[in-house]
């Protein structure tokens, strides 16, 4: 569907994305997952045709999007970060312009509408103003205004930020709905849950570099345990009680408020700590997670 | 045969397709009006608007040519024809009408879009392009101003301040004058940071409606002033209405057309230069 060789973004002196390489096959769920700042929303920027690259070579379905934007751009769904739904606009007026955007006619239009009305669960708000929707109700227009066209791509910049547990769910079910329907994915998203429901495949960005690439099972089987444990001691310095409990498990990461061993066997390493004498506030034992991948790799954590 | 085939293809598209390799503007699909569409629906919602745009010159006409005119009977114009000071009046208030309406609809409005609305932003992400985006909100200030201006006309006639069948002219000539001050705000809006530079379009407007040979004939300034009256483009706005509504009709009226023409070509370039440069990087 679509690849980049060696793509870079510059804005002036500063690198936003740092030559990277990425593929993605039609009809895959294909995840950018990183912390603020890495380089996700100017990578999908220039797929989507809205920014022109600074260097490296990129093609979406074939074509150069610096000769060819408005003919890729016809076959591409955006959902961008911060909604940019009409607000002067009904909640059905808001698809049928967009719809005409792309050139439909219409009473193609109107068809269309109604059934992604039902589609983002808004039948019953058709007439209402878009200000007074709930901000699941507003990502919910927003993503049915990107399918208005048919794209071939949906292009999702942090689908889900800012949404409360339950929208969210509502979203994910959306989009798998989508994905078997047979529309690419992509997406950027800097929580580990959402890559790992939605993507097939992803890339993980830090400072503008791609740091790692698989499946989220592979990445975890790559850069992580299966297990971790999770430590918290009633402290101010973490790192002091990292030495007590040095040599559990294969590896031990200490952040400002917890400590985390890395294990195959979570219990086996909470009991190993136990008979060591020492006393933590709390010990959780959890799966693996694509946010210790992410850790593993950077040293950081994923938000903030 | 090939001129039968190709016959049908537009002339305007043509003289379009060739100035935009002329200068280099930016992208557009040739989609402008679906921006329109979007503005009528938006509009739906929002009608009063339409009042006030009309009112507004309406209520000058009365207070000042009615009222003040009362007063001050004739006028002598700048041709040496003695007229009633409605007459005088009306053709000035059209053209500052047109410029306030468009001036208001490519500044706050456009502003508004581009940095809160952030309606361009989706706009672009289809395949419509920045030139669709300035020709857009440019045709559709043009369009509101053109209702206002038409309504105004009938107005003035209405009141007997237009003695000239080349009145008739007077409305695609208030369109015009919208196209070269719509173009020029919305480039300039481009350039706008926050609501306080706003100050600026008021400190460039107020002057003008007050001083370009609105109120007053251009003989009433000192030669150097008169100069410089002569360099704003709403004076050659109200002189163009003036000369149209009075039937003051001659060669002399093409430089207003040159100089208006000149301005709004400059602002639409300038403006779809801009959003791309914005939106696009």
């Amino acid at each position: 569907m679509f690849y980049a060789t060696g793509l870079t973004k510059n804005f002036g002196d500063f690198t936003a994305v740092d030559s990277i390489d990425f593929e993605v096959e039609r009809g895959e769920s294909f995840g950018f997952l990183g912390p603020n700042g890495a380089g996700k929303s100017s990578t999908m920027k220039m797929v989507g045709c809205v920014s022109p690259a600074s260097g490296g070579e990129l093609r979406v379905f074939g074509q150069d999007p610096a000769t060819h934007g408005p003919q890729i751009r016809a076959r591409l769904g955006v959902v961008p970060q911060k909604d940019t739904l009409d607000e002067e606009l009904t909640v059905e007026e808001n698809l049928w312009i967009y719809g005409r955007y792309f050139g439909l006619s219409r009473s193609e239009v109107r068809s269309r509408t109604t059934e992604l009305l039902d589609f983002a669960q808004l039948t019953d708000r058709a007439k209402s103003k878009v200000e007074p929707l709930s901000g699941g109700m507003k990502r919910r227009l927003t993503i049915a205004r990107s399918l208005i066209s048919r794209p071939e791509i949906l292009l999702l910049d942090e689908p889900t930020t800012g949404l409360d547990p339950q929208a969210r769910h509502v979203l994910w079910d959306r989009l798998f709905r989508l994905k078997r329907s047979g529309v690419t994915l992509v997406l950027t998203t800097h929580y580990m849950d959402e890559a790992e429901q939605l993507c097939d495949r992803l890339v993980v960005m830090d400072h503008g570099k791609i740091v790692a690439e698989g499946s989220p099972r592979s990445l975890i089987t790559a850069y992580s345990t299966r297990e971790v444990l999770e430590l918290r001691f009633d402290t101010d310095d973490h790192a002091h009680h990292g030495d007590a409990i040095a040599g559990i498990g294969e590896r031990i990461e200490v952040l400002p408020d917890r400590l985390l061993v890395y294990t195959e066997d979570g219990d086996a390493a909470a009991a190993a700590v136990h008979q060591r004498g020492v006393q933590p506030l709390s010990s959780l034992v959890r799966r693996s997670t694509l946010e210790d991948v992410f850790l593993h790799l950077t040293g950081r954590t994923l938000v903030d | 045969m090939t001129a039968a085939t190709h016959a049908p293809s537009s002339p305007t598209k043509g003289l379009a397709s060739r100035l935009a390799r002329a200068m280099p503007m930016p992208a557009g699909a040739g989609m402008a009006r679906i921006l329109v569409e979007r503005n009528i629906m938006g509009f739906r919602h929002g009608w009063i608007a339409l009042v006030t745009g009309f009112a507004e010159p309406v209520f000058y006409l009365f207070s000042l040519g009615i009222g003040l005119g009362g007063l001050i009977r004739v006028v002598t114009t700048d041709s040496g024809q003695s007229v009633p000071y409605a007459s005088f009046v009306a053709p000035a208030l059209l053209a500052a009408s047109a410029m306030n309406g468009a001036v208001f609809d490519s500044t706050y409005n456009v502003f508004f879009k581009l940095k809160f609305a952030k309606l361009y932003d989706s706009v672009l992400a289809t395949p419509m392009g920045p030139r669709d985006v300035a020709v857009g909100e440019i045709s559709w200030s043009l369009i509101r101003g053109s209702l206002y201006a038409a309504a105004f006309l009938v107005v003035a006639w209405l009141s007997g301040a237009v003695p000239s069948w080349w009145a008739l002219l007077a409305l695609p000539a208030a369109t015009f004058i919208g196209f070269a001050f719509s173009a020029v705000g919305m480039f300039a809006t481009t350039f706008m940071r926050s609501w306080v530079d706003f100050d600026y379009v008021t400190l460039a407007i107020q002057p003008m409606f007050l001083f370009s040979a609105t109120f007053f004939p251009l003989a009433t300034y000192p030669g150097a002033v008169q100069w410089i009256v002569q360099l704003t483009p709403l004076y050659h706005g109200v002189a163009l209405e003036r000369g149209l509504m009075l039937g003051e009709v001659g060669s002399g009226l093409l430089i207003h057309v040159v100089y208006l023409a000149a301005l709004g070509l400059l602002g639409l370039f300038g403006a779809a230069r801009r959003i791309e440069k914005l939106l696009l990087s």
